[in-house]
């Protein structure tokens, strides 16, 4: 075979700089698709509900009137339901995480479990829904309330933060373990001061994207029978006379955002589609400053580890 | 921070086991039912809670008629919103349950078969043609307007009507096509009655039905096509007055609230029946649907202080009752 000349040699790295180049414009391209779709998505919403952003839109409750009608139960229960959810989801998926990585014997055993762990993830949310309905709602009694919201949502998060508990363990290097014990630690020690804390920027991203996740559920809490009509708060958690008083607030029924937004579409004034839009907005405006706050959380924490 | 949250919802659980029971029982007055009725309960729950300062609390659902019954009668509720009477299999369950119930019909409604406003042929439909177009041996054969009449064009039918599970669906199938539930499948089915709307709106040739409410309020985009009831009878447009007069047949409906009697021997419960029987004429008219007229509510208040419990209706389904002899089988109870 001759060798090549310069000028061939000159069209060979032409061709793969082209190619190159077209990939990356594909690339581009396709990224642009997803954020160009979901920047319409918002703006389309701000826009059809511009009207809305007022104070009295979040103080006031729903009503059959467009104009007086508000998110106020509704962006209340979406939080409060939150916060049962984290109460329940974050310990017992952390945990559970902890104990498949750092004490669980890889045997056939745990390797069911971890298969299961991804199966659960993928099974759709209204089947969580079902399942609530008859455990949380009629067989241990806790009715419509923000209690079984809570917890359903936390069954339905629990696969995500078991998942993202797992992974930021696993990031941990070995030899931060050895170091550990070498010097004594016992096994628990060593994940109390260094596998916990190392692991916890990860572990709070998964957390929150759990957490952004279920704030936007509405198949499951439809299932279990939230309410659409409700123009009162519940009591303002641990507040209330203990030691019953301070608990009376998981029990009140509640509507959340998604629930607002489905009804307020479903009407048939037209002008009650001001409503789902700006009620819309809102919502997208919560799940976006989760997600912006577990991207805050990760980097300062990663700041503070000094391997 | 993870430490504290752990031991939090230790406790929260400990709390919640010891002390839920006890919680529950604030002042709540618990609807549930028809997405049909929830514009008139929830308009009167509305004012109710103002009038009261918000020291008694309600909640309306929205679970259909049948899911607000099953609830009825397992007395997780203590009234049910329903868009036709109860019928015999929920009259079982509620007496196996030891649940009894005070019917009351709050309003009537105007089930509506709607077209595009370009439509230029559809002058009237009788009960006869729209039971061709819906029954079930229709479905794959009735597929051009000219196979209902000759004189239509030859212009396929786009058909948009109620989903299976709602109490509509239910009425409109047993005016119509004379049996409950038995309708072609071939067609844009929702419970989601916007999207009905929506279908009608953008093609000529469609027609569809749902609640009078939606068409009151959409009156721009569709337009409602007079029904015909017999052979010799006139062409009738839903409206106040036609269903008022009877002669809106037979898609005009009673719809009722059904009240737990023990319920009613909570204060809050009793004054939120007084509140609606009162107002229920007044909100009835803003939110789109018929009132009765107001000796209907005083018979209605009359049933509620005797506590005449039971139905006026025996458990079955009824197509083409008017106001009136709505007024007479109450006045017997």
């Amino acid at each position: 075979m001759q060798p090549l000349t310069t000028e061939q040699i000159r069209a060979v790295i032409a061709r793969g700089k082209l190619k190159d180049t077209i990939f990356k414009a594909l690339g581009l391209f396709c990224l642009s698709i997803g954020l160009l779709v979901i920047v319409a998505l918002i703006v389309d919403m701000f826009i059809k509900g511009s009207e809305r952003f007022t104070l009295d839109f979040f103080m006031n409750f729903a009503s059959r009137r467009a104009t007086q009608a508000g998110i106020l139960s509704a962006w209340v229960g979406s939080l409060l339901v939150m916060l049962v959810t984290a109460l329940a989801a974050v310990p017992l998926g952390v945990a559970a995480g902890l104990y498949l990585e750092e004490y669980a014997k890889r045997n056939w055993l745990t390797h069911i479990i971890e298969v299961n762990i991804s199966n659960l993830a993928a099974v759709p949310s209204i089947v969580y829904g079902l399942l609530a309905l008859g455990i949380f709602v009629y067989q241990f009694g806790f009715g419509q309330s923000i209690l079984s919201a809570g917890l359903t949502l936390a069954l339905l998060i629990l696969p995500i933060i078991i998942v993202a508990t797992r992974e930021a363990i696993r990031a941990i290097p070995a030899m931060i373990r050895e170091g550990s014990m070498a010097v004594g630690a016992t096994r628990w020690q060593t994940c109390r001061y260094h596998i916990i804390p190392y692991a916890m920027p990860g572990i709070l991203t998964g957390v929150i994207i759990g957490l952004a996740r279920a704030i936007g559920e509405t198949a499951p809490i439809i299932t279990i029978g939230a309410l659409t009509f409700i123009a009162f708060l519940p009591p303002v958690p641990f507040t209330g006379e203990p030691p019953a008083g301070l608990f009376e607030w998981v029990m009140s029924p509640f509507t959340v955002m998604p629930i607002q937004i489905f009804n307020w579409t479903s009407r048939p004034d037209p002008a009650f589609e001001v409503n789902a839009a700006a009620a819309g907005f809102v919502l997208m405006v919560m799940v976006l400053s989760m997600n912006a706050v577990a991207i805050y959380l990760r980097y300062k924490m990663r700041k503070n580890i000094k391997w | 921070m993870f430490k504290q949250s752990k031991l939090v919802s230790v406790l929260a659980v400990a709390g919640m086991a010891l002390f839920g029971a006890q919680a529950a029982q604030a002042q709540v007055v618990k609807v549930d039912g028809s997405s049909t009725v929830y514009p008139i309960t929830e308009a009167v729950a509305e004012e109710f809670q103002k009038a009261k300062k918000n020291a008694i609390k309600v909640t309306v659902g929205i679970s259909g008629t049948g899911g607000g019954f099953k609830k009825f009668c397992r007395g997780e509720i203590d009234i049910a919103n329903a868009s036709r009477p109860i019928l015999k299999k929920e009259m079982d369950a509620c007496k196996e349950a030891g649940i009894e119930y005070i019917e009351l019909p709050v309003a009537f409604d105007a089930l509506t078969v709607v077209m595009n406003p370009k439509n230029t042929f559809l002058k009237e439909l009788t009960v006869e043609q729209l039971k061709a177009i819906w029954e079930p041996a229709a479905q794959g054969k009735i597929t051009r307007w000219n196979q209902v009449n000759p004189a239509w064009p030859d212009a396929p039918i786009k058909l948009f009507g109620a989903g299976a599970d709602s109490g509509t669906f239910d009425y409109f199938t047993e005016a119509v096509v004379g049996k409950a539930k038995s309708s072609r499948g071939d067609y844009t089915a929702s419970e989601d009655d916007n999207v009905l709307v929506q279908g009608v709106s953008r093609d000529v040739n469609a027609i569809g039905y749902f609640g009078y409410a939606y068409y009151a309020e959409n009156t721009g985009k569709l337009k409602a096509v007079p029904i015909v009831e017999k052979a010799g009878k006139p062409a009738v447009l839903p409206s106040e007055d036609s269903v008022i007069k009877g002669t809106y047949q037979p898609l005009s409906r009673p719809i009722f609230i059904y009240i737990n009697p023990k319920s009613l021997e909570k204060a809050e419960v009793r004054e939120f029946i007084d509140f609606y029987m009162k107002n229920a004429s007044k909100l009835t008219k803003e939110v789109k649907y018929v009132p009765l007229p107001a000796k209907a509510y005083t018979v209605n208040m009359e049933h509620v202080e005797k506590k005449k419990k039971g139905t006026v209706f025996g458990g079955t389904a009824e197509v083409g009752i008017t106001i009136e002899e709505l007024q007479k089988r109450e006045a017997k109870l």
